[in-house]
C-alpha cells in the first residue's frame, strides 16, 4: 500500500464506492471511511461495538480480511479504513474469567499469580495472541514475563493495551493475557514501586495548614487583583 | 501554492522558528481575540431557553432543544422497582467508577449503570495528564490561580479550592490502586507543563494517562464485585414529589425494556455533550456523550451553570479524513510543538489556554492563512517532527506512542511530517450546579465529572478534567453513601415530569424531541 500523503487526492470525498462484506453480507460503501462508519452507512444501528471512537476503549474489536488474502487480521473498527474486497465482523463479547483479588492483601503477588491465573504458565508458545493484538504488543512475551515475575516489563509492554480482549479467544491454553497483564501491572504499582516522597510531603503540608495563610490572602482578593497575583513561594 | 510546497515550508522554516519566542497575550488581547473568533461568541448559534430553571438564559440551540424536550416516560407509567439500592451511579467513565468505588468502600449497596460498557468514555482517551500541584516550587494556591485565569475568573472558588487541595491525596489513592504514573529518577512523580499553567503540574502515564487510570479503576470495580448494568441508559429520574431524588428509570438497550431503580441517592456521571455536534463541529468525544445528565437534572428543577460555554480543543485532526475530529494530544504543544500557518509562520504562544489557541487557529483560517486539504477542510500545521529535533530522536516514540500509532494506522509518520489540525468540540465547560459535596440543589441527587459545572469557569485547563473526575467522583460517592445511611427510601413518583410537562404547555409545548438523546443518530436511513 502506498503512503497516505497529504497531497494525495482524498479518497473519502470522491463519489467512489467500494464493495465490502459485513458479517457475511455484501454492501457498497464510500471508499476510505472507517469500518464503524461503514456500518452506519449501511443502515445498521451499532450499540454493542461503539465506544470511545478514538482507538482507546477496545469496544470495536474487529476481525477483517482483505481481498484474496486468507489471513484474518484484527483491528479497531473506529480506526481502520475500508478497502475494496474487505470482509469484516465485530468480535462478540468473550466470556473470559477475570480473577478477583485485593492487591493490598497479597503478600507475594508474583507467586499469587499462579493461584489467581493458574492457566498463565501453560502457554504453549503458539504466538497467536501476539498476532491477534491490534496494538502490536508482544503479548506472548508479556505472558512469559508475567510468569517469570518481571512485572515491570509487563507493565511497560502493556501500557498500550486497550483491553479489546482479542488475545483471549485465540489462546489454546485459555489464558486471558490482557487480564494477566492488568494484574501484573497493578501489582507492580502497588508492591514494587517506591512511594513518591514529594507527593507524601505535599499531602502533609496541606494537612498541616502550610497554605492556609496564602489561601486567606488570595480568597479575599478582587478578580482584578487575582489576575495579577501569584502564590507565595515561602 | 500546492500542499506539498506548503508542507515543505514547515520543514524549511523549522530552524528559524526554533529561535523565536512567541509573546503571551495580555488579558485584554486575549479577550478581544476570543470575542472575535471563539465559537462561544457566535451569537447566531445561541437562543434563550424557553422554560425551566434557566428560562431566558441563552445556550446553543442543540442543548436548548434537548432541555425543552419531552420525557420518554408516560406520566401514568407504573413504577415497580426491580432494584433497591443505597446509591445508583449512572455512568461508567472516570467519575462514575471513582464514585462507585468510594460509595462501595463506605459500605453502601451500589449499582453502577452505564449505557455502553464499563469504561467506554472520554476518560479513557485523556492523553495529556492530570494536574496535581506536587512539584516543590508549586502549590495548590498557584494551581487555583492558574485555573482561575484560564477560566476567565468565572470559576466557582469553593469547588475549585476543594479540587486543587485534594489533588495530591487523590493521586495517592490512584497510586495505591496500582496506577503507574511516570516518575523522575529520584522516584518522584514526573510533571509536565500544560497550556495555561505557570508550573509543571501534569502527572502522566506517557500519553495513555486516561487509559491507564481507567484500566485500573475498571479492574477494581470488577474486583469489588460492584453490581453492574451495562448497556443500560438512564432515561428519567424519580422524585419523592417534594423535590428530592429517589431513583431512576433505566432503559436496557439490548431489549428496550424499562428498569425502575429505587435508590436513596443517585449520582449522575454521564459526561458531556460532544456528540450533539454543536455548531456542526466534529468532536473528540466518545459515542455516548449526549448530555443526558443536563436534561434529567433540568427536568428535576436543577439549574445549570455556564451552559453557554464549551471547549473547542485546538488540535482536532483534519487529515486523513478518518481522523477528523479525533484529538491530537496537547502534550505535543506542551513539549514544544509549534503551530504553523500556511505561510510557515507561528501565530500564537502554543502554551496559551485552549480557548486562546483555538481562537487564533480559527483566525488564521478565516483570514486566509489556513491550509486547505483535498477534501476542502482548512486547518493549520502542528509541527510534530520538531519534538525529535528539539529533544533528540525517539522522543515521539517514547512520549507519544499513542499518537504515533494513531497516525501510523493511516500511513502517516508524525516523526517525519507535521499534521494538520483544526479545533474540535471537546468539553462542556459548564453543567449541572453542584456544591462541594457533589450534591445538586435537588436533595439526594449528586452529579460528578464533566456533567457538573462551575469549577472550570469559561475554559477548562488541560489536565484539570481527570482531576475533577477523581476528586468529585470521590466526594459524590462518599457523601451519597453517607446520606443513604441516614435515611430511608423515599416514595417513587414522576410528579416532576408532570410539572415539567405542564410548564412546557404554557410555552407552546416541548421542543418536539424526546430527551435524553442517549445515543447519536448516525445510522443512515436506507
Amino acid at each position: 500500500m502506498k503512503p497516505h500523503d497529504i497531497v494525495e487526492q482524498n479518497q473519502a470525498i470522491q463519489p467512489q464506492m467500494v464493495t465490502v462484506e459485513i458479517e457475511g453480507k455484501r454492501f457498497q460503501v464510500p471508499a476510505g471511511i472507517t469500518l464503524m462508519k461503514a456500518l452506519w452507512y449501511t443502515g445498521q444501528d451499532v450499540i454493542r461495538g461503539a465506544g470511545c471512537l478514538g482507538g482507546f476503549c477496545g469496544a470495536c474489536a474487529t476481525y477483517y480480511r482483505t481481498k484474496d488474502d486468507p489471513k484474518v487480521k484484527t483491528c479497531l473498527a473506529c480506526s481502520k479504513a475500508v478497502e475494496d474486497g474487505m470482509s469484516f465482523s465485530f468480535m462478540p463479547a468473550f466470556p473470559a474469567r477475570k480473577a478477583t483479588y485485593d492487591l493490598t492483601q497479597l503478600t507475594d503477588p508474583k507467586q499469587d499469580l499462579f493461584e489467581l491465573y493458574p492457566e498463565a504458565p501453560l502457554c504453549r508458545n503458539c504466538n497467536a495472541c501476539t498476532e491477534a493484538c491490534p496494538q502490536s504488543i508482544n503479548v506472548r512475551e508479556g505472558v512469559w514475563k508475567a510468569v517469570f515475575g518481571d512485572f515491570k516489563a509487563v507493565s511497560e509492554m502493556f501500557m498500550d493495551c486497550v483491553m479489546c480482549s482479542m488475545c483471549n479467544p485465540v489462546c489454546i491454553a485459555d489464558i486471558s493475557p490482557n487480564l494477566v497483564a492488568v494484574y501484573a501491572s497493578r501489582a507492580q504499582g502497588v508492591h514494587y514501586t517506591d512511594k513518591p516522597e514529594g507527593l507524601e510531603s505535599r499531602i502533609q503540608e496541606i494537612a498541616d495548614g502550610k497554605f492556609t495563610h496564602d489561601w486567606d490572602r488570595v480568597l479575599k482578593l478582587s478578580d482584578e487583583d487575582l489576575q495579577n497575583t501569584s502564590a507565595s513561594t515561602s | 501554492m500546492d500542499l506539498l510546497a506548503e508542507k515543505n515550508l514547515v520543514h524549511q522554516t523549522r530552524e528559524a522558528r526554533r529561535a523565536q519566542t512567541m509573546p503571551k497575550l495580555s488579558p485584554a488581547e486575549r479577550d478581544a481575540l476570543i470575542k472575535k473568533y471563539h465559537p462561544d461568541h457566535r451569537t447566531h448559534a445561541y437562543r434563550p431557553i424557553k422554560f425551566g430553571p434557566n428560562a431566558g438564559e441563552k445556550t446553543v440551540a442543540e442543548v436548548a432543544t434537548l432541555l425543552e424536550g419531552d420525557s420518554p416516560i408516560p406520566s401514568n407509567f407504573t413504577l415497580h422497582p426491580e432494584y433497591h439500592v443505597d446509591v445508583l451511579v449512572v455512568g461508567g467513565g472516570g467519575a462514575g467508577c471513582a464514585a462507585a468505588l468510594h460509595a462501595h468502600a463506605e459500605g453502601a449497596n451500589v449499582l453502577l449503570a452505564t449505557k455502553l460498557r464499563l469504561g467506554d468514555s472520554n476518560s479513557v482517551m485523556a492523553q495529556g495528564g492530570m494536574q496535581i500541584a506536587v512539584a516543590p516550587d508549586d502549590s495548590p494556591v498557584q494551581h487555583f490561580l492558574d485555573t482561575l485565569k484560564g477560566g476567565h475568573m468565572k470559576n466557582d472558588h469553593q469547588l475549585l479550592k476543594v479540587m486543587v487541595e485534594e489533588g495530591p491525596s487523590i493521586g495517592k489513592w490512584l497510586l495505591e490502586l496500582g496506577v503507574l504514573f511516570d516518575r523522575n529518577e529520584d522516584g518522584n512523580l514526573h510533571v509536565k507543563k500544560g497550556g495555561g499553567s505557570s508550573k509543571a503540574r501534569l502527572v502522566t502515564c506517557s500519553d495513555y494517562t486516561g487509559l491507564e487510570i481507567m484500566r485500573v479503576l475498571k479492574d477494581e470495580v470488577l474486583n469489588q464485585q460492584i453490581p453492574l448494568l451495562e448497556f443500560a441508559a438512564v432515561v428519567e429520574l424519580l422524585s419523592d414529589g417534594k423535590g428530592a431524588c429517589t431513583g431512576a428509570v433505566l432503559k436496557d438497550l439490548d431489549n428496550n425494556r424499562l428498569i425502575v431503580v429505587a435508590a436513596k441517592t443517585v449520582i449522575l456521571a454521564t459526561g458531556g455533550i460532544g456528540r450533539l455536534h454543536i455548531q456542526g463541529f466534529p468532536t473528540s468525544n466518545h459515542f455516548g456523550a449526549t448530555g443526558d445528565a443536563l436534561v434529567l437534572a433540568y427536568r428535576m428543577g436543577v439549574p445549570l451553570v455556564q451552559i453557554d460555554t464549551f471547549q473547542y480543543h485546538p488540535s482536532g485532526g483534519i487529515f486523513p479524513e478518518q481522523l477528523v475530529g479525533a484529538l491530537v494530544t496537547e502534550g505535543i504543544r506542551s513539549e514544544g510543538g509549534h503551530l504553523v500557518n500556511a505561510k510557515g509562520e507561528r501565530f500564537v504562544n502554543e502554551l496559551d489556554t485552549r480557548d486562546v489557541v483555538s481562537s487564533s487557529i480559527i483566525r488564521e483560517c478565516e483570514e486566509g492563512r489556513g491550509v486547505r486539504t483535498a477534501s476542502g477542510r482548512v486547518g493549520v500545521w502542528l509541527d510534530t517532527p520538531l519534538l525529535d529535533v528539539e529533544h533528540g530522536p525517539g522522543t515521539l516514540d517514547k512520549h507519544f506512542p499513542a499518537m504515533v500509532r494513531q497516525y501510523e494506522r493511516y500511513q502517516v509518520d508524525i516523526r517525519k511530517d507535521p499534521v494538520l489540525i483544526y479545533p474540535t468540540l471537546h468539553y462542556q465547560n459548564g453543567g449541572v450546579k453542584i456544591d462541594t459535596n457533589g450534591e445538586t440543589p435537588a436533595p439526594n441527587l449528586f452529579v460528578a465529572g464533566e456533567a457538573s459545572g462551575g469549577l472550570h469557569g469559561r475554559n477548562r485547563l488541560m489536565g484539570n478534567s481527570l482531576l475533577d473526575l477523581m476528586v468529585y467522583g470521590k466526594r459524590a460517592g462518599v457523601n451519597a453513601a453517607q446520606r443513604a445511611k441516614s435515611q430511608s427510601q423515599g416514595p417513587l413518583t414522576l410528579s416532576h415530569v408532570q410539572a415539567f410537562r405542564d410548564e412546557a404547555k404554557k410555552h407552546h409545548g416541548a421542543s418536539g424531541v424526546v430527551s435524553p438523546m442517549v445515543l447519536p443518530a448516525y445510522t443512515r436511513q436506507v
